[in-house]
């Protein structure tokens, strides 16, 4: 048996589970490990410029590939700057592992410089969490970290690795497999409540499928069309469900929840019967929870037992993988004597309501031949992408908007912070999907905001000839904020305009991105055509409608019904 | 509704500032709580009294499942079960008081664990109740001083957690 340093064993335990990429900043306790990364040579490391970059780009590998990403800080403010990454993963349950390095294990406690109790920090953000102080221990631990990553609810990881364990030597053997007596992974859905709700759907006059991110971290996409072809239910998504299921599907009702379509919140507000699969009823779905779909029995799909009963009483809970219990609904449908015409002639008149919903109010704009719409580019970017772009977004308006007006029809295109709602995630994980995918078309939807705060990451993406482009939307306000100022604050817009914003093509020029800006409608599309078809690095800056809203609009804590409309 | 949870968890560092963490982060109370290795020194076993409307036990329990370091939680307080706690209590005992604190002593089997010219200390076992009850009296004759364990918790018969 090989006797290898602790660096030596992480970059073969890297190896075995199949990383090919990591994200990382270099610092003294863990410059032992850039050591062993340079010496090695195998593992393409992307130098970020800031340690929440490393941790969104990994963030956003992992949402773009289903794999589990990896980012290296070295201890202290290293592991600090990771922090908000290591939140936003673990909010929107996305695998992870982050390696910090840490002052040696003698020096521990001691306020060492640059000493900090990542693991304490990070307990409550991350699925697990490991400080490892013997080398020998260190094979078993990332072969875990790895493991509890990406297995059951994913979530981010953290292993602290100070730097003698980095250096002490012992025996490597990569262990066959994990064993957890106190974690289950997988647990196997109740046939019996299969059976029932079978049983459910089949007396409801008025389901509504309702999804979640859950369905795309189970790679359910198949098995949802499937069963929601069969039983001719209408479909809506949340935030992070979005490519889920086609958006262009006929049954296909929008996003629900605060900004969410006028005909999904009615779907669900009038539903006498509410399949959830892989959501988990966030206060921006429901509302005001009295008033949440007050008719309908639910049944709850979710491998998180917690998810269920947390916020809503339901009335079936089905603990399991989504994938494997969408299969089994499928199957179940399939041995009743319905037939497909069956189940259209039942939700026939259900339909009819929702047409007339969809008619009713169908998400709009105002197009405008003097200013930029926002959602109107947003169009345009769809039209002429047609729907093949992975799209990530910052915060704000500029997320609701794209999450409106672009239609998402395959998982894994739209990567954006949904549970944290973390500005500055766009930039970074478009990083990390375009080091994922070398030949896709990758755009980070931002706003002037927003793009801000991770702005530094331009650098690392002209570093690595990665060709994004990152679309503006300038208002010169944190719109979304001032949005709720303008409704609910009597207009007291207190800290959301900018009084001075960059020159965004002066940046583009010093980060030697092409940039292209424009403030008329009619040269729009030629602005993303030209843009969209630069091979490197751009920025396209639009400079929209100052006070254009993102609307329809639950404001917050109201029925989901109350919907402010344009 | 109070609730008594028996807790098996991996004896590894930071476990238990994960379930203290846990309820602090999610606004669940712990009014006790009383951690010591099992006979396989690898796991320990963590009684936990909280309250709190039946949904709320239920995420309670749902959440400290999630922790990877949980390995069992069983809510005794469901079925039949034998709770105890223990207090050791200084009560000042001079004369007038020395003959009256043995006696109390005596009704509710304490036992004198220490005895000094002006006090005794009295150890006492019992469920919370009895503790209670042992405090109220013993309190016009003058507590100088207690400490008090939190709640352990066994299932009757032949259940085990």
């Amino acid at each position: 048996m090989a006797k290898l340093a602790g660096k030596q064993i992480i970059l073969e335990v890297l190896k075995q589970e199949g990383v090919d990429v990591i994200f990382g900043y270099p610092g003294g306790a863990i410059i032992d490990i850039y050591d062993a990364l340079h010496q090695d040579g195998a593992i393409k490391h992307v130098l970020v410029r800031h340690e929440q970059g490393a941790g969104h780009a990994a963030d956003g590998y992992a949402r773009a590939t289903g794999k589990v990403g990896v980012c290296l800080a070295t201890s202290g403010p290293g592991a600090t700057n990771t922090v908000t990454a290591i939140a936003t993963a673990n909010m929107d349950s996305v695998p992870i592992v982050i390696l910090t390095g840490q002052v040696p294990t003698s020096l521990i406690g001691n306020d060492a410089f640059q000493e900090v109790d990542i693991v304490g920090i990070t307990r409550p953000c991350t699925k697990h969490n490991y400080l490892v102080k013997n080398v020998k221990d260190l094979a078993k631990t990332l072969k875990e970290a790895f493991f509890i990553a990406r297995t059951g609810r994913p979530g981010p990881v953290l292993v602290d690795i100070p730097k003698d364990v980095q250096n002490a030597k012992t025996d490597f053997e990569y262990p066959e497999k994990v064993e957890l007596r106190s974690y289950i992974t997988h647990p196997e859905p109740d046939h019996k409540k299969i059976e029932r709700a079978g049983a459910m759907i089949e007396h409801s006059k008025k389901p509504v499928l309702y999804v979640g991110g859950g369905v795309v971290m189970s790679e359910s996409f198949d098995e949802l069309k499937e069963f929601a072809e069969k039983i001719n239910a209408p479909v809506t998504t949340t935030l992070m469900g979005l490519g889920g299921f086609p958006g262009t599907h006929p049954q296909n009702v929008g996003m629900l929840g605060m900004h969410g379509t006028y005909c999904a919140n009615m779907t669900m507000a009038n539903s006498d019967l509410i399949i959830a699969v892989g959501a988990r009823f966030d206060d921006r779905v429901t509302g005001k929870i009295d008033t949440f779909a007050p008719h309908a029995k639910i049944i709850h799909v979710d491998i998180d037992p917690t998810s269920i009963q947390k916020n809503v009483r339901v009335d079936l809970d089905i603990v399991g993988d989504c994938k494997k219990v969408l299969q089994k609904f499928t199957r179940q449908i399939e041995s009743s004597s319905w037939t497909i015409d069956d189940w259209k002639d039942r939700f026939a008149p259900w339909w009819e309501q929702i047409r007339a919903w969809e008619k009713r109010h169908p998400l709009s704009y105002k197009y405008d031949d003097k200013v930029i719409k926002p959602q109107f580019v947003i169009e345009k970017i769809y039209d002429m992408t047609k729907g093949k772009a992975i799209i990530t977004t910052e915060v704000g308006q500029n997320q609701m908007w794209t999450a409106q007006f672009y239609k998402f029809d395959k998982p894994r295109t739209l990567l954006t912070s949904g549970g944290l709602g973390t500005m500055g995630y766009g930039l970074p994980a478009a990083i990390g999907a375009q080091m994922a995918f070398p030949d896709k078309l990758v755009i980070d939807m931002a706003g002037d905001g927003s793009i801000q705060m991770n702005i530094q990451e331009l650098a690392t993406a002209r570093q690595e000839n990665l060709p994004i482009k990152i679309i503006i939307l300038n208002n010169g306000y944190l719109g979304m904020v001032r949005q709720w100022q303008e409704l609910f604050y009597e207009r007291r817009y207190s800290g959301t305009d900018f009084e001075f914003t960059p020159d965004f093509m002066k940046i583009a020029e010093a980060y030697d991105a092409k940039g292209i800006r424009t403030d008329k409608p009619e040269e729009v599309e030629r602005v993303l055509q030209e843009g969209l078809e630069h091979p490197g690095l751009t920025i396209l800056e639009f400079i929209i409608a100052r006070e254009e809203g993102v609307f329809p609009m639950v404001p917050a804590g109201k029925a989901t019904t109350e919907m402010l409309l344009v | 509704m109070r609730h008594t949870l028996s807790v098996l968890v991996e004896n590894s560092p930071g476990a238990l500032s994960r379930i203290a963490g846990l309820f602090s982060g999610r606004g669940f109370n712990i009014e006790s709580l009383c951690v010591a290795p099992t006979l396989d020194p690898t796991m320990s076993h963590l009684t936990l009294s909280t309250s709190g409307d039946d949904q709320i036990i239920e995420q309670i329990i749902k959440q400290l499942n999630r922790l990877v370091d949980v390995y069992k939680v069983v809510d005794v307080s469901e079925g039949e079960f034998v709770e105890r706690e223990m207090a050791l209590i200084k009560v000042k005992a001079e004369d007038d008081t020395r003959a009256e604190v043995l006696r109390m002593s005596d009704i509710f089997r304490c036992k004198i664990v220490d005895v000094s010219p002006k006090t005794y200390t009295l150890e006492v076992t019992g469920p919370e109740s009895k503790i209670k009850a042992v405090v109220e009296l013993l309190k016009p004759l003058g507590i100088k001083e207690m400490a008090k364990t939190g709640t352990i918790a066994m299932l009757r018969e032949k259940k085990t957690i």
